[in-house]
């Protein structure tokens, strides 16, 4: 057990981001942390890619065709992967927090519950 | 098959992608030319998925095109002592007879809801440049085959209505657009984590190499075997079908749609109760019968749990979402809950396709169910928006109280609602039947009696509240609306002719500002009321088109004795 959390900590960093970002979402009753926590929550998971991308002792991906039976290679994959993610979770945000200015110029309210009950008023 | 099938397949999703620009670009000249822009680029896309579906879906076979030229694609080479198995580099676009319906779909809708938007839609600019990119994200869940490049789609088509549901005038429909874009990105985000596990054991992204990885028939180094036990794998599935259950809006994850179908302005509702769900569904059965394959779920306790859990939820959300559709007293909402009943009953036909007491009949059966209940259901809830809006526009009935005598007063838009709901529950003849029935076989011939119970009662309880409306529409008398009496000259049931034209064009109950439902939003509604029964008699024809589906699915099975 203490031997995969000094290992694989990064492992166990991405597991712990994933629940916190989540937990934020459900928990919290502002609006902004709730973007927050999807971000966390998003970097978890980035984090999980960049982390399989690594390769101990791996080489850049650039296979040659006469290359050895016992060299290791990195597979690129990964970090493709995240830049991608990262694409779409900055868009993901921006859309979000222009959602957020809206709100707050209609209700002049960050918070869920506040939110909830100047709706039931209406 | 044409290479212009093949080609057709990258620019189906190109041309609505490059076309969403055009709208923005040619708002520094005028404004307003969104809706003919938009109309130009849609019907130059159904032209050309009208072609590709055709030859996919009528012609059969599977059509792959792979992005970025010859660089790209499957090869077998051999690197460092060891062979490339055939993977493939770069994104694939695979084209096969579920997806060729799904296409179709897509580009009928998109172009018939512009017919409704003419008049009743938001008409900036930025409005139809986002619609044009929801359209072209749909395409690319519907043709994509790599497991990565569905949650990019995915993502696409999500941000582009999160834009779209805003884009109403009311500051509700702001936070109804936030909470859908919290639950959904959430759920994109678990269906990534899925990905990221199935990445990470098999090395592939590409649907057909992680399948066979999966399956263990490639000869790669450190695998022996089948890697369905691998619990790595399992949670995959578990993320997977999660994330996407929350954005098909299953039971407990569905809170964000009836917020965002109700609060969104009626155009948005109509294409998005059509295909933002039914993209989610889809994805889930690509992934479900095509990745992990009936052997994955065939291999073990835990595999088989996992799928019951899903049926579980798939089964709560028919009765839940049913019944919470009972309650509402506003239409749109109560129409939104019963997406959420009718994808539980798609799900279930998803399910019981790979479900290990399936025989090949059972999944059969379930491949045709679940086939033409997406695109009957798709069909069915756009026409119910969109009939419930023309009503609204013109007589601004937004609740089921006020719905009371209108079938006099407007006896075709009522009649095409009365179609659609008989469709939703699936009577005879409508696409509805066909694909309840399908799903409902294929649990009997699973011998899943729970199932069988549930897809019945469905029916039963999707008229407890259909029911409720017709009951309004046609035998109750007008107590609320008794002082409108302009809408009586249009209404009386002698005209035949040129009642439609009334529908349409007589908007002078002066209840709304928006002046009567246009002839495009009722004509919209009776195609799809029309559509509704006329598909109910393509049973035949749909179902020997979903055969290749079917015998992909069974096929992939592969035999389990010789991997393990």
């Amino acid at each position: 057990m203490i031997e995969a959390f000094a290992t694989r900590y990064s492992y166990v960093l991405f597991a712990a981001l994933l629940v916190l970002g989540l937990y934020m979402v459900v928990t919290s009753s502002n609006l902004v942390k709730k973007v927050v926590g999807l971000n966390l929550f998003q970097t978890g998971i980035f984090l999980f890619f960049v982390t399989t991308a690594f390769v101990d002792g791996g080489r850049s991906p650039v296979v040659p065709a006469e290359a050895g039976p016992g060299e290791v290679f990195a597979s690129p994959l990964g970090q493709v992967i995240v830049l991608t993610a990262i694409v779409v979770g900055v868009a993901l945000t921006a859309v979000a927090l222009a959602l957020i200015v809206r709100i707050y110029d209609e209700y002049g309210t960050l918070d869920e519950e506040t939110l909830r009950e100047v709706r039931t008023d209406e | 098959m044409s290479s212009l099938v093949e080609t057709g397949l990258a620019l189906l999703v190109v041309v609505p992608m490059v076309g969403a620009t055009l709208p923005l670009a040619l708002s520094l000249v005028r404004d307003q030319v969104g809706w003919a822009t938009a109309t130009v680029v849609l019907a130059v896309e159904a032209a050309l998925a009208a072609r590709v579906a055709y030859a996919l879906v009528l012609e059969g076979g599977r059509v792959v095109h792979v992005l970025g030229g010859e660089t790209f694609g499957r090869t077998n080479r051999e690197v460092g002592g060891e062979s490339t198995e055939g993977f493939a580099v770069g994104i694939e676009l695979v084209g096969d007879a579920l997806s060729g319906l799904v296409v179709a779909l897509v580009a009928g809708v998109a172009l018939g809801v512009l017919a409704f938007a003419r008049r009743g839609g938001p008409r900036t600019n930025a409005f139809y440049s986002g619609y044009l990119l929801l359209t072209g994200g749909l395409m690319g869940v519907a043709l994509t085959g790599d497991l990565f490049n569905l949650f990019v789609f995915l993502e696409i088509s999500g941000l582009a209505t999160y834009a779209l549901v805003a884009s109403g005038r009311s500051p509700t429909s702001a936070v109804a657009a936030l909470k859908y874009l919290v639950l959904g990105t959430t759920g994109a985000s678990m269906y990534l984590v899925g990905v990221g596990y199935l990445f990470l054991r098999t090395g592939a992204l590409n649907m057909v190499d992680v399948s066979r990885t999966l399956a263990g028939s490639v000869d790669l180094p450190g695998l022996e075997g089948a890697l369905y036990g691998d619990p790595l794998v399992v949670a995959a599935f578990g993320f997977v079908a999660v994330g996407l259950a929350t954005k098909a809006a299953l039971f407990p994850l569905h809170t964000w749609q009836p917020d965002a179908y109700a609060e969104a302005p009626d155009t948005v509702t109509v294409y998005i109760s059509a295909l933002a769900s039914t993209a989610a569904a889809y994805a889930l059965a690509r992934v479900t019968w095509f990745v992990f394959t009936p052997a994955f779920f065939d291999f073990g306790p835990a595999n088989r749990r996992v799928l019951e859990f899903l049926l579980a939820l798939a089964t709560v959300s028919v009765l839940v979402g049913s019944a919470l559709a009972a309650m509402q007293p506003r239409i749109k909402r109560m129409l939104a809950y019963s997406s959420v009943a009718q994808f539980g009953l798609i799900v279930i036909g998803i399910g019981v396709a790979v479900h290990p007491a399936a025989g090949e009949q059972a999944t059969r059966f379930a491949v045709y169910g679940v086939g033409i209940h997406l695109v009957g259901h798709a069909v069915i809830k756009s026409g119910l928006f969109a009939t419930a809006a023309a009503l609204a526009a013109d007589t601004g009935a937004r609740r089921v109280q006020e719905y009371a005598g209108l079938a006099r007063r407007r006896p075709f838009l009522a009649g095409g609602m009365a179609t659609l709901a008989f469709g939703l529950v699936g009577v005879p003849p409508t696409v509805g039947f066909l694909g309840k029935w399908y799903i409902a076989l294929a649990a009997v011939e699973a011998r899943h009696w729970p199932l069988v119970a549930v897809v019945f009662l469905s029916t039963v309880l999707s008229l407890l509240y259909v029911a409720r409306v017709l009951e309004r529409l046609y035998f109750s008398g007008s107590p609320e609306t008794a002082t409108e009496s302009s809408g009586e000259i249009a209404g009386s049931p002698g005209e035949t002719g040129d009642a439609v034209a009334a529908d349409g064009g007589d908007g002078t109950d002066g209840v709304v500002a928006t002046g009567g439902a246009s002839t495009g939003m009722v004509a919209l509604a009776l195609t799809a009321a029309v559509l509704t029964v006329g598909l109910g008699f393509t049973g035949a024809e749909l179902s020997t088109a979903l055969d290749p589906v079917v015998e992909a699915v069974t096929d992939a099975a592969p035999s389990t004795e010789v991997s393990r």
